[in-house]
């Protein structure tokens, strides 16, 4: 379903993703009850929704002052993917929506994100699928435009895509580069992963973390922003809490310690990628046995 | 938004948290003059949007008006680690007994906000929290929860037994700052016991959500008091993320992310950014024009490289917008375009058909970064 099917943002991307073959079977606008776009009937509410057509995802296209309780709403009705591209919603309620998501069964991602795409299956969000083809790789970036790129080099090189995830790029966010490794570590589908950062923050330094412990499948990475001016410190707080300099080369060299491949620009991700699969494929020893590959 | 310290104590004023005595200064004369009001003694202040004030010479302690009236002298009109200096603040000394350090902030990783508190407060707190992280109280603060006392009792555990019940106030206002004021961060460094057992902030860093300005009205309005080069202002007027930087090849990309590797792989090619700009999503034929009268206006520039994937922006309005820009503004730099993604065969098509002369396409961001190096540094295309 679509919160905020009824916006010129909403019923492009919602129509742009029934092109590409997703489902979509119900929309929410509160107050446009009855109506339809191009046959997908609009609700009062996510639970009629719910009710009336079976649907377990929602897209939200709804403005940063009403995006939280969009959210909220769907998780409180019972919805198991909810996917905000909302752009500005106020951080502090993001941390509240967070907080209470924490207690159900519901997967975020995003807000502020270009959404998810399982290639050949289905699109939601506004990622453009004639870029992506069906594939081995599994993608996860905080850029939004990023995932375009790297996606692009690799379709053009005849390598596809599993599922990309743009986590996107709020500071308070649903899933993260942790919980899509694991995701992809899980799923048969995908036989390589690709992770996109960028710098500030320790989300990269996390996943090194993870990385090390958890996954056994191959990571190639990419980190945007050696050339980013150093941001102004205003105190100290941020340093003693993330204990991470926040800095392009500090990541690529946390994700490189634990046997990541980071590529330094787009252009040798997907070199990286290639080496890798044909490396497999020629039969050379792997990690785990890889039915995607 | 990154509040100025007299801001960021404001703030606290109206929040009931005590502060020093102090007012602004924009001129030798007013801090002078502002002394004379506390005594004949203060402490002058550089306001900036950064820390190392202390160590970077930036807080002066003055014996006399005419001693604050030098300092300011000094101060003003200076450049305090690439900021400006346009004002100062001029406080009253007061008689410290010890110097403690709080802050509240956005815990990135837990997505929940975070309250620390040491009793060693004062320049060395990083050092601290490496060294003896023991030393400093930390508590996770849940949405649902909320500061509650017994977080409060934490926190203040390891201050002395008469800086507590002051410091746990404090502490409980600034959590209402957080809020009520949408702060994602506030720093006291440092928080002081006096000798008269009074416990005040005698530093503020504040900063506002950005996100949540449109509903901090009164914060919102102080964004023009920060100054700002003229560049960077139209660029923002114009909706548009612009950062001045030091190299030669402009840049305009679309998406955060991809204008940050953009920087990367120009540098790779061997010449430097002389900025960062991000259209965003949806870029319209007019924001290209204006994005590209920006960067034209810079004279450090020598060549363009626009660098756009198009998701929701679509490259025929790309295209559009570049030539509408070439109609507005003499560009006498080449311009180097790289279009992918939503109509960019139609894109590409539109700027080869206007074979502007100024226009150079390239089919590949490596490619791009390659030819626009090679023309910013002077060298045969």
């Amino acid at each position: 379903m679509v919160q905020g099917i009824t916006g010129k943002e909403g019923t492009f991307h919602t129509l742009r993703n029934v092109d590409y073959g997703t489902e979509v079977v119900a929309g929410v606008t509160p107050g446009k009850a009855g109506q339809d776009v191009e046959g997908i009937p609009v609700f009062e509410t996510v639970a009629d929704a719910v009710r009336e057509t079976g649907a377990n995802t929602t897209m939200i296209f709804v403005p940063p002052r009403f995006a939280p309780d969009a959210i909220l709403e769907g998780a409180d009705a019972g919805i198991r993917l909810v996917v905000c591209i909302t752009e500005g919603i106020p951080v502090k309620d993001m941390a509240y929506v967070r907080g209470y998501l924490a207690g159900t069964r519901t997967m975020l991602v995003g807000p502020n994100c270009p959404g998810v795409i399982s290639p050949g299956e289905a699109n939601v969000g506004i990622i453009p699928g004639e870029v992506c083809a069906p594939g081995p790789v599994g993608l996860v970036s905080r850029s939004g435009t990023l995932v375009y790129q790297i996606v692009h080099e690799m379709t053009s090189r005849g390598i596809g895509q599993s599922t990309c995830i743009g986590m996107g790029g709020d500071p308070v966010h649903g899933i993260g580069f942790v919980e899509s490794l694991r995701l992809f570590q899980r799923d048969a589908g995908t036989g390589l992963i690709v992770m996109v950062g960028e710098i500030g923050g320790d989300d990269e330094e996390r996943a090194a973390a993870c990385i090390e412990e958890e996954i056994t499948k191959p990571v190639v990475g990419y980190i945007a922003g050696f050339e980013a001016p150093a941001g102004k410190r205003m105190g100290h707080a941020g340093a003693i809490v993330t204990g991470s300099t926040g800095t392009a080369a500090a990541k690529a060299e946390a994700l490189e310690a634990v046997g990541v491949k980071v590529g330094r620009n787009p252009t040798q991700v997907a070199e990286l990628v290639e080496e890798i699969l044909s490396q497999r494929l020629a039969g050379q020893p792997a990690d785990e046995g890889d039915p995607a590959l | 938004m990154d509040l100025y310290e007299h801001m960021g104590k404001e703030l606290f004023r109206s929040r009931g948290i005590p502060t020093p005595e102090g007012s602004v200064a924009f001129t030798s004369d007013e801090a002078a003059i502002a002394t004379r009001a506390l005594g004949g003694r203060s402490v002058v202040k550089v306001q900036v949007q950064v820390g190392g004030r202390g160590k970077g010479g930036g807080v002066e302690l003055c014996d006399s008006p005419e001693a604050a009236g030098t300092a300011a002298e000094r101060m003003l009109g200076s450049d305090f680690e690439g900021h400006a200096v346009t004002r100062v603040l001029v406080e009253e000394r007061l008689p410290i007994a010890e110097e403690y350090y709080t802050s509240f902030l956005l815990d990135r990783s837990t997505g929940r906000y975070l309250a620390l508190v040491t009793a060693e407060g004062g320049v060395d707190i990083e050092t601290l929290a490496v060294e003896r992280p023991d030393a400093i109280r930390r508590v996770h603060i849940d949405p649902v929860l909320g500061l509650r006392a017994w977080h409060v009792r934490e926190l203040v555990g390891t201050l002395p037994v008469e800086a507590r019940e002051g410091a746990g106030d404090i502490l409980r206002r600034l959590w209402e700052l957080v809020q009520e004021g949408d702060a994602s961060l506030v720093e006291v460094n440092p928080l002081v016991l006096l000798d008269d057992g009074r416990v005040v902030a005698l530093d503020a860093k504040v900063t506002i959500d950005d996100n949540a300005l449109t509903r901090q009205p009164r914060v919102a309005e102080l964004k023009d008091q920060f100054p700002i080069d003229p560049v960077e202002k139209r660029a923002r007027d114009a909706g548009l993320q612009y950062v001045k930087l030091e190299g030669r090849v402009g840049i305009i990309g679309n998406g955060a992310g991809l204008v940050m590797s953009t920087l990367d792989v120009v540098a790779q090619a061997g010449a430097r950014a002389a900025n960062f700009l991000d259209v965003g999503g949806g870029a319209s034929a007019d924001t290209m024009a204006t994005s590209l009268e920006v960067i034209l206006s810079d004279p450090a520039v020598r060549a363009v490289f626009i660098n756009i994937f198009g998701g929701i922006t679509r490259c025929d309005l790309v295209a559009r917008g570049i030539l509408e820009a070439l109609d507005r503004v003499e560009a006498d730099v080449p311009i180097v375009v790289r279009l992918d993604g939503t109509n960019a065969e139609e894109g590409r098509r539109i700027l080869s058909q206007a074979a502007h002369p100024r226009i150079v396409t390239a089919s590949t961001m490596l490619d791009a970064a390659e030819e626009v190096a090679a023309l910013a540094n002077g060298e045969a295309a």
